[in-house]
């Protein structure tokens, strides 16, 4: 008996060999392209975001899923998963946090480079959760900054999938000034971090 | 002759007299308690004897009764014959000031960490163990956390309005 | 943190190397802290760190009416969570003395091994990812989504299923659930063949985990080791044929044991684990066909103190409506009285131990979790070893977080 897997088979004839994005707008002319700097940064950055999974319970295994064949998050530029916080871009906390944890995440945090971004997956990272208890630490966002909150106990991956695209939409917007701004400074500040 | 509740209790009544007390059989499951600081006695003879061999520790968690003056904490042994597949449980009760019981993890290797866990929730003092200390929480908690008269939310929490709730 | 331990008699090192696993580490599956003691690459000793995700479930359960307990088993092994709320029903159906009928039994039983087959299926393709075949673990994973669809066809969900209700399932299967089961049924044992000649006769494999990580019955048995991780030390016990439930009785199936209780054991009693599950899916879906007409509906027993009405007869009938209030504001009191309940979880025994005053919340409930249990033996078994094995062992023992924290 063949294997029983399914190949995508279409019978439309596939147009563009390979998927392209769009680029920035701006000017062309014979033999130059001009455009805004920060176009072509945020571009690049967000179709090659590397996330940290700092998967901890549940949304840890849905995270699996997503990587797997079948959601498959490569697709979006982020097929490498680094478990390094140092060449990471995106912090993707899964899963309750207990407080026993919390300094764990915070460290992990610190030692990513700038620009960084948070995405936090589920009820339990995004508030505690159903587990308002006397160990878990209600929400990430006591401790780090969010970006991105995906709501779901556990999310479905799909949901995940359009929680990553908000963070490619944050990053490939985002001003090349924000992270030296002075808001951005307070904001740090209020977590404590310098 | 297969093993059952009658010759259990009949086995252990010879070897101990009037000292095991609150025979039960809720749900099928032969029940007894004894005094505190007989457990190792009961639980080495309940491993040891030839006909018992109770062998298997299955569980040991503590129950907190905070109306129950001079026996608080109750800490249950769930025990399993695996040869005769029977399961017994074994309670002992112990003031909550003084919470030291043996421990029995010379016996059973397992007991180790559900006895780190029973202090930890409950804070019974198992005497002998090699590495009494938190496990679950973190080590600088202060407090038992399971006993009843704390409560299950986080005290620090500013964004609950107890009205909300029905509580104030 | 710790001590450096004295070196092994014959060693070329001037001292042992401490070094640090988790409880971030890819290699960790879960948030564990191993503080290793190395002599060189072998290990000397470890010490185990616990407690990253304790989320006190016992505590939450005091506080909370029986059917809202069924979203906190869920979250314990998140990769099998239908048996923990089947096995907490089945403790609630024991405590309260509800009969279930025949049809909800073998339904449960279809829903049980799959949730066997899909945590068996993740524990050793991880152990494949951890000697270095990816392979095996993307190609299963697609299997894993059709139970999760089987899943979702029956209770909505994919991981955290919530599902059943004390006294049956919160509604009867549909067809769709019965075609995506026939073809789970037709398509895995080509798959689990695949798998099985991918790992269980491959050189580089079988290197890597004989002899790894072993442990004798006698410890074991010490140890509080239940599940496929005692069977492969060679102890045939299993809570479904010693304290028989779900109707298990009616089925012919067979205990895989292994001898040495080493990585390869451990991993060939999971994979005869899957094979035995697929007879027991096969033997109950030929029994759940037997029922026809009003039978082939039953999907719960008659319990209306527990067991929320139809929401048609809540809207039209005054004790529909009463009962529904009942149950949702949790208001029913509940009998007093105490019980340990096990049941076969997929790493071993899941007890519920259930002490009811009389109240309408339990009042202490505690959680037999069988990986917290048998994690304590890790130290003895990667002394000895090599580091890359330590790793590999901790994959093979299937320690689930979120069940070992509570």
């Amino acid at each position: 008996m063949p294997r029983p897997v399914q190949y995508n088979i279409t019978e439309k004839p596939i147009e563009t060999p390979i998927g392209m994005v769009e680029g920035p707008e701006g000017f062309t002319g014979e033999g130059f392209f001009a455009s805004k700097l920060s176009d072509v940064v945020g571009l690049a950055r967000k179709n090659s975001i590397w996330p940290l999974p700092f998967a901890t319970s549940c949304c840890g295994i849905e995270f699996m899923a997503l990587m797997g064949s079948h959601y498959d998050l490569a697709r979006f530029g982020s097929e490498r998963v680094s478990f390094s916080p140092r060449q990471c871009d995106l912090l993707m906390v899964m899963g309750t946090i207990a407080k026993k944890m919390a300094p764990i995440v915070k460290q992990v945090y610190l030692q990513m480079a700038e620009p960084r971004w948070v995405l936090a997956m589920g009820a339990c990272a995004s508030s505690g959760g159903i587990f308002d208890t006397y160990s878990v630490l209600q929400g990430i966002d006591q401790i780090i900054p969010v970006d991105v909150y995906v709501p779901g106990c556990p999310p479905r991956p799909e949901a995940v999938l359009d929680g990553f695209m908000k963070v490619q939409d944050l990053v490939g917007k985002e001003s090349l000034r924000r992270r030296n701004s002075d808001r951005y400074r307070e904001l740090m500040e209020s977590y404590g971090i310098q | 002759m297969a093993l059952s509740n009658e010759i259990i209790k009949q086995k252990l009544s010879e070897k101990f007299g009037e000292d095991l007390t609150g025979w039960e059989e809720p749900y099928g499951m032969l029940t007894f308690s004894s005094n505190k600081d007989l457990n190792l006695k009961v639980l080495q003879f309940l491993y040891d004897d030839p006909e018992l061999q109770f062998r298997f520790l299955t569980d040991i968690c503590a129950v907190h009764y905070p109306e129950k003056k001079g026996e608080e904490l109750a800490v249950v042994y769930h025990l399993h014959n695996l040869i005769d597949n029977i399961r017994i449980r074994f309670k002992i009760y112990t003031d909550i000031n003084i919470p030291d019981v043996f421990s029995a993890s010379a016996l059973y290797s397992a007991a180790n960490w559900m006895e780190r866990e029973t202090y930890d929730f409950y804070g019974v003092n198992f005497v002998g163990h090699p590495n009494l200390k938190r496990i679950l929480n973190v080590d600088d908690m202060e407090y038992f956390p399971m006993r009843k008269e704390f409560p299950l939310e986080d005290q620090t929490r500013i964004d609950k309005d107890d009205e909300m709730f029905g509580r104030s | 943190m710790s001590e450096h331990v004295k070196l092994p008699e014959g060693s070329l090192e001037k001292q042992t190397t401490t070094l640090n696993l988790g409880p971030t580490h890819p290699a960790t599956h879960g948030v564990f802290q191993n503080i290793i003691e190395l002599d060189g690459e072998r290990i000397v000793g470890a010490t185990q760190t616990v407690g990253y995700i304790h989320r006190a479930f016992e505590k939450i359960a005091e506080h909370r009416p029986l059917y809202q307990i069924t979203p906190l088993t869920d979250r314990m092994n998140y990769c099998s969570s239908p048996i923990n709320n089947m096995g907490w029903h089945i403790a609630c159906e024991r405590l309260l003395g509800v009969k279930t009928p025949k049809r909800v039994d073998y339904l449960r039983i279809i829903i049980m091994e799959l949730a066997r087959i899909s945590d068996h299926l993740i524990c050793n393709s991880i152990v494949g990812v951890d000697s270095g075949a990816y392979t095996g673990f993307l190609y299963v994973m697609q299997y894993r989504e059709l139970i999760y669809e089987i899943y979702e066809e029956i209770c909505g969900s994919r991981l955290t299923t919530n599902i059943g209700r004390i006294g049956g399932f919160e509604r009867n299967f549909t067809n769709t659930a019965f075609e995506k089961l026939e073809k789970f049924i037709k398509e895995w044992p080509i798959v689990l063949e695949e798998f099985d000649n991918l790992f269980m006769r491959n050189r580089i494999f079988m290197e890597r985990t004989i002899g790894v990580g072993p442990i004798s019955a006698e410890r074991a048995l010490n140890y509080g080791f239940t599940g496929p991780n005692l069977r492969a030390a060679g102890v045939d016990y299993d809570v479904r044929v010693h304290n028989t439930y779900s109707s298990y009785e009616d089925f012919d199936f067979t205990i895989p044991v292994g001898s040495t209780g080493d990585c390869y054991d451990r991993f060939l009693v999971r994979d005869q684990e899957m094979w035995q599950s697929l007879h027991l899916i096969k033997e109950a879906y030929k029994k759940v066909q037997e029922f026809k007409g009003a039978d082939g509906e039953v999907y719960h027993a008659d319990v209306p103190d527990y067991y929320l009405p139809d929401k048609k007869d809540v809207y039209t009938k005054m004790e529909a409506l009463i009962y529904h209030f009942k149950i949702v504001m949790g208001e029913i009191d509940l009998p007093p009285g105490e019980i340990y309940s096990p049941v076969e979880g997929a790493n071993g025994e899941l007890g519920f131990y259930l002490i009811s005053d009389g109240g309408r919340t339990p009042y202490r409930l505690h959680f037999r979790r069988p990986c917290f249990i048998y994690y304590q033996a890790y130290s003895e078994l990667t002394k000895g070893g090599m580091l890359s094995d330590a790793i590999i062992t901790m994959s093979s023992l299937n320690l689930i977080a979120g069940e070992l924290d509570a």
